[in-house]
């Protein structure tokens, strides 16, 4: 069961990573990789929670922070920059 | 325990799915973050508590994983709307009405309620 969810997961990633290619504006562009980073931290989840491992989620600490930092620089630059 | 862990998961990853198609499909930038905010938020605290429900070890870090999303994800909502509504050039609808617009510009506009 934790495999649907994974194929879930894994489904919404690519519509966020299609808008994050689509995206007509910069803002839409920070908005979808701020959804994938979250979709990343979900799957690095299920994966441990999958194989009962636990030396991956680190990473997923890790990510959930760069993801928040990126978002937070890149909301700084379309302020300054523009659309 | 693995049927409680499978539902919390495959509900969260359907969290995840919808916000991704609603980021896909709607039309203006607010919409997009109504959908890219909310519900993989929710998404993947169901799947941390799978998660937790499910390993034995390596509780606190992907807790604290969970609760960092669960945090930031309102601040960093926010800041992209603030600069998006700031900033020049992106098409954003409000067909509602703007009550910012008298804040912003007019500086000793009336803050009061809604009209």
């Amino acid at each position: 069961m934790i495999a649907v969810a994974m194929v879930l997961v894994g489904l919404g990633s690519a519509c966020f990573l299609l808008r994050a290619v689509l995206g007509p504006s910069l803002a839409d562009r920070v908005v979808a990789v701020d959804g994938f980073i979250v979709t990343i931290v979900s799957l690095i989840v299920l994966n441990a929670a999958r194989t009962e491992t636990d030396w991956f989620l680190g990473v997923a600490l890790v990510v959930s922070f760069v993801g928040f930092v990126g978002t937070l620089a890149g909301a700084r630059f379309v302020e300054r920059r523009g659309g | 325990m693995d049927v409680v862990v499978g539902i919390l998961a495959i509900v969260g990853g359907a969290l995840v799915l919808l916000a991704g198609v609603g980021v896909l499909r709607f039309e203006d930038l607010y919409s997009r973050m109504h959908a890219a905010t909310k519900a993989p938020t929710l998404g993947a605290l169901l799947i941390g508590l799978a998660g937790v429900i499910a390993l034995d070890s390596g509780r606190p870090k992907l807790a604290l994983a969970v609760v960092i999303i669960f945090v930031t994800a309102p601040v960093a909502s926010h800041m992209v709307g603030r600069a998006a509504y700031r900033a020049e050039g992106i098409d954003v609808r409000l067909e509602a009405g703007d009550a910012l617009a008298d804040l912003v510009d007019g500086g000793d506009a009336d803050p009061g309620g809604p009209p």
